[in-house]
């Protein structure tokens, strides 16, 4: 079975980021890029699949311009056996990035396709579900436990309650939640392995994809601060304020 | 001009982030239907017909939808969708699993987790995990979004009630199935929903000093949180989680014990209405929102305010 993660190049998880003075975007041009931690986790599982020989092949691929080859690059040090490169210079929507990766997934026809349940820039988690809607596979969104089995996959998924297990039918589509698993550190020899593995560019426009953006940016603002209030010095001012100043406490 | 509105439940009772979308959905028209699909879900049917600004209450009833699995739902969606501007979800699990999968079915390009309506096509939404607010603007014909429950009030219940329609429109999936689930079982409400919320993190030391927050939470009827660090570290279960990628939460009263404050875990719980923490590192992020923090070691502090409360 081969594995197809997709992977974004987003701004480095550490990185404080601020809206710009002309409040038209984010301040992140000269910002720390990395793979979003998300999809990270995605590559990890598709890796350690393969190690415990469930997977034969894992595929890393990433839509956006020359830069994500960094990414991918990155992905294949983890494990990834090659990379496909969706090249553009457009900033794409979720639904433009799904349609391309279903091309990809007609391509190479993967039985898993796992990608991080949402990007640390957008925040939209859609892509994964957006894919799953467009290939007609089935999804296990918000993945912390995957069991792989001949002909289906048990998905045991973090919702609000607590945890569902789902059983999907192969191919099926994954995205990962936090607790999945815990990704190891690139190491020299393998970074060095992978500047040699395959990465092959293909243009968005050759896809024959719509891509026009259908929702716009008008305006980024920062969100409202709090101002801190004040410190009480022991536990019986603490509660005396809540019951007579905050009121929150009968 | 009207919306559809798409209920979150478990056959038996409305889950409370509907009311907060339906709030959503009636500044955006005066149309609100609700769509109830799941088997033998008579009694969440009759409580959504009970919400002020409802319209129309549309059942589905099959086994189909027992679960509401997003493989067979979207395609419903699909189906009925024609006749409104604009689908509502909240953005829970349930609703960010589904919504996406429809809206592609569509061909649209959803909206997620909108904080509030600007106008019929102008919508504000969180980007980089709450550090940055976009004003975003679609002209497409259609609208899918999410909502964030706690940018919005409930909606009311209402005396009379919305005419309830049966409808049966099954579709079938052999995609997915469910297999089972593990419901954390408690007495205390919802987090999402608790007027107050109690959190403990990499401070509590290990999960059964969590019992100092249990006493506490049960005098004051509250909801008790962990932050990710917690989790983490297995004090707790996830579902326990507050923060950016766990529940967003906005109560009364939050209390913050234990827990430095990082981005993620203020993300979850910043729009707090009174913010309290209780930390012994005076200079510890989470004191910079507080209305009141205190300074102290929270195995002194706890038993103290279980006494005084």
């Amino acid at each position: 079975m081969k594995i197809l993660v997709a992977i974004k190049r987003v701004v480095d998880y550490n990185v404080k980021v601020r809206p710009t003075s002309d409040g038209k975007g984010v301040d992140i041009a000269n910002a720390k890029k990395s793979i979003n931690p998300f999809c990270e986790i995605a590559v990890e599982e598709a890796v350690r699949l393969k190690e415990a020989k469930q997977a034969d092949e894992v595929i890393v691929v990433s839509v956006g311009a020359d830069a994500v080859q960094e990414q991918l690059r990155t992905a294949m040090a983890l494990g990834a056996d090659r990379a496909i490169q969706v090249k553009t210079d457009a900033e794409l929507e979720p639904l433009a990035i799904a349609k391309a990766l279903a091309a990809i997934v007609e391509q190479e026809q993967p039985g898993l396709v796992i990608l991080g349940k949402q990007s640390i820039d957008g925040d939209n988690n859609q892509t994964g579900q957006m894919l799953a809607a467009l290939t007609n596979r089935p999804q296990g969104t918000f993945a912390s436990e995957l069991v792989v089995n001949d002909n289906d996959v048990q998905v045991t998924r973090e919702v609000d309650g607590g945890l569902q297990t789902l059983s999907l039918s192969l191919p099926a589509i994954i995205t990962t939640d936090l607790r999945l698993n815990e990704p190891r550190y690139a190491s020299l020899p393998n970074i060095m392995k992978a500047k040699r593995k395959p990465l092959a560019v293909t243009e968005l426009s050759e896809l024959g994809i719509d891509a026009e953006p259908k929702v716009v940016i008008t305006a980024v603002e920062a969100p409202a601060q709090r101002k801190a209030g004040i410190k009480v010095e022991s536990v019986a001012e603490l509660v005396d304020k809540l019951k007579n100043e905050a009121k929150v406490i009968a | 001009m009207s919306v559809l509105v798409i209920a979150e439940h478990d056959n038996k009772s409305l889950k409370g982030a509907t009311l907060n979308t339906i709030t959503a959905a009636t500044q955006l028209s005066e149309q609100v239907d609700v769509l109830v699909a799941g088997t033998q879900c008579a009694d969440v049917a009759a409580a959504v017909a009970k919400v002020a600004g409802v319209s129309n209450v549309l059942v589905f009833d099959s086994p189909a939808y027992e679960h509401q699995l997003a493989e067979s739902l979207a395609p419903l969606l699909k189906e009925i969708a024609s006749d409104y501007k604009y689908v509502l979800a909240p953005a829970t699990t349930f609703g960010k699993n589904l919504l996406p999968r429809a809206a592609a079915l569509l061909d649209c390009q959803p909206i997620s987790d909108i904080i509030e309506v600007v106008d019929g096509t102008t919508f504000k939404r969180p980007i980089y995990a709450g550090n940055a607010i976009a004003t975003v603007t679609s002209q497409q014909s259609k609208l899918l979004l999410t909502v964030r429950s706690t940018a919005f009030d409930p909606a009311p219940s209402q005396d009379s009630s919305a005419p309830i329609q049966n409808q049966d429109i099954a579709i079938t999936n052999e995609l997915s199935h469910f297999v089972g689930e593990q419901v954390a079982e408690s007495d205390r409400p919802e987090l999402t929903a608790a007027n107050i919320v109690i959190s403990g993190g990499r401070g509590m030391q290990n999960g059964d000093n969590f019992s100092l927050l249990y006493g506490i939470a049960d005098k004051l009827g509250a909801a008790v949180g962990a932050s990710r660090a917690a989790v983490d570290s297995g004090f707790v279960p996830n579902d326990m989680q507050v923060g950016q990628t766990g529940k967003i939460v906005a109560p009364d009263l939050y209390i913050a014990v234990g827990i430095s404050g990082a981005i993620q875990h203020l993300a979850g719980m910043k729009d707090s209405k009174v913010i309290v923490a209780i930390n012994k590192d005076e200079d510890a992020p989470i004191f910079q929102v507080a209305d009141y923090g205190l300074v102290a070691d929270l195995f002194t502090a706890l038993p103290e305010l279980n006494e005084l409360l």
